[in-house]
């Protein structure tokens, strides 16, 4: 495993380990890749947000960069029309239903809709799709964070670390469909559940602003805007 | 929802058997959750929590799992289980408006059941009555055109119906009562 290989990404020689998975060799190597539900240390990676796509030559489609390990003399470009129509079309899909409002949101400029937007020149408004906002909901039961369910882009980072690194179960999803959401058992308060949500380790890793932590969203809220 | 009394020893005892009848991995969960909804008609809270505790999962996977099967209910089914038709013909003409209406009138949301267990409300698909659209099954009586006034009738139908039922009961019991003193217990339990 801990033979090195050598690969091209985007013109750039890159040398890694074999057995690396693509997408974090190229994110240590300062090449951006989308992503959204990669969690480094999870050995099967969710691969469900479809925005790491990228093109390996040898390869008849494009690859998810986040379940595709490195091999010596790989060639990767990480932008192809291909692959931009992938991504474009998956983003879109997030953003078709997700609660806009950047403005007014906790992780307003740390989010990562925003950098993905920023990266690839997309807007965070679709102009294709239909607008199908999820339904608001908003549990601040929890004495740390607030979870806002309509911000929430289901990319699963927090159940599995509610799972895998706090071990606690408390998270899970329900539904299915355009009604699939992160939620308690019964959809009680966080602060109902067995973790009366206390530790935050699940806000440490959301990517967008559906957990978010109180003290920082208070501290936003009490800008220029309030009286 | 509360547990009617006894419920919950009626619960964990299926609960139990289920437990012991299949294999505690997690590949039996769903053959578990029919095999509970069979004998208690529904998945209560216990019973989640009583099988995520026996296969050693968490409790919210249950949950996970219970809701994204359509099969499955969580709430009881009430004493007459109203199913709105959602088909093709029936939602055109306004069977939205219907659901609506019972909504509001009994005042719980889809899937859910009245406090007092007299009525559930569910959608359901194409019932096979298009031309009657928009369609509404009352337990198994189909009733066609139910405009918004129309459920308000049926909603009073229903409650009236087993008021008169109950009176009738009683009556009975009590008339039963008067020609032989021994059948008084048959009359109890028939009202």
């Amino acid at each position: 495993m801990s033979a090195k290989v050598t690969l091209t990404i985007d013109e750039k020689e890159i040398r890694a380990a074999n057995g690396d998975i693509l997408l974090w060799t190229a994110l240590e190597n300062g090449i951006y890749i989308p992503n959204l539900c990669a969690v480094k240390e999870r050995e099967m990676p969710a691969a469900s947000c479809r925005l790491c796509f990228v093109e390996v030559e040898g390869k008849k489609k494009p690859v998810t960069a986040c379940t595709q390990p490195v091999a010596e003399g790989m060639v990767v470009n990480t932008r192809s029309p291909r692959v931009d129509r992938l991504v474009k079309t998956a983003f879109e899909l997030l953003i078709s239903d997700h609660r806009l409002g950047c403005s007014k949101c906790p992780k307003n400029k740390s989010c990562e809709l925003q950098k993905i937007a920023k990266e690839r020149g997309f807007r965070l408004k679709s102009k294709r799709l239909k607008r199908l906002p999820k339904k608001e909901y908003i549990d601040d039961s929890a004495e740390l964070f607030i979870f806002d369910r309509s911000r929430c882009v289901l990319c699963e980072r927090c159940v599995w670390m509610d799972r895998h690194v706090v071990n606690s179960g408390v998270l899970g999803f329900s539904r299915r469909g355009i009604e699939r959401s992160v939620t308690t058992f019964m959809e009680k308060k966080l602060a109902q559940s067995p973790c009366a949500g206390k530790c935050g380790k699940c806000v440490e890793v959301c990517p967008v602003g559906a957990l978010s932590f109180k003290d920082k969203s208070e501290r936003e809220n009490g800008s220029p805007e309030g009286p | 929802m509360e547990l009617a009394a006894g419920e919950k020893e009626e619960i964990l005892k299926h609960v139990g058997a289920v437990l012991e009848e299949f294999k505690t991995t997690r590949e039996s969960l769903v053959p578990m959750l029919q095999a509970v909804q069979k004998k208690v008609g529904y998945l209560p809270e216990l019973a989640m929590e009583k099988i995520a505790e026996g296969l050693d999962i968490p409790a919210v996977d249950v949950y996970g799992l219970a809701t994204f099967y359509n099969q499955f209910r969580l709430n009881p089914p009430g004493r007459y289980q109203v199913k709105v038709c959602m088909g093709t013909a029936c939602y055109m003409i306004g069977g939205k408006v219907a659901l609506e209406s019972f909504e509001r009138r009994l005042d719980i949301q889809e899937g859910e059941t009245t406090p007092d267990r007299e009525f559930s409300l569910e959608r359901v698909a194409c019932v096979g009555c298009c031309s009657m659209a928009p369609v509404v099954l009352i337990n198994d009586m189909v009733e066609g055109r139910v405009t918004p006034t129309r459920v308000d009738g049926l909603l009073l139908e229903y409650k009236d119906g087993e008021e008169k039922i109950s009176e009738e009961n009683k009556e009975e019991a009590r008339t039963k009562g008067a020609d032989n003193s021994s059948s008084n217990e048959e009359g109890e339990r028939s009202a």
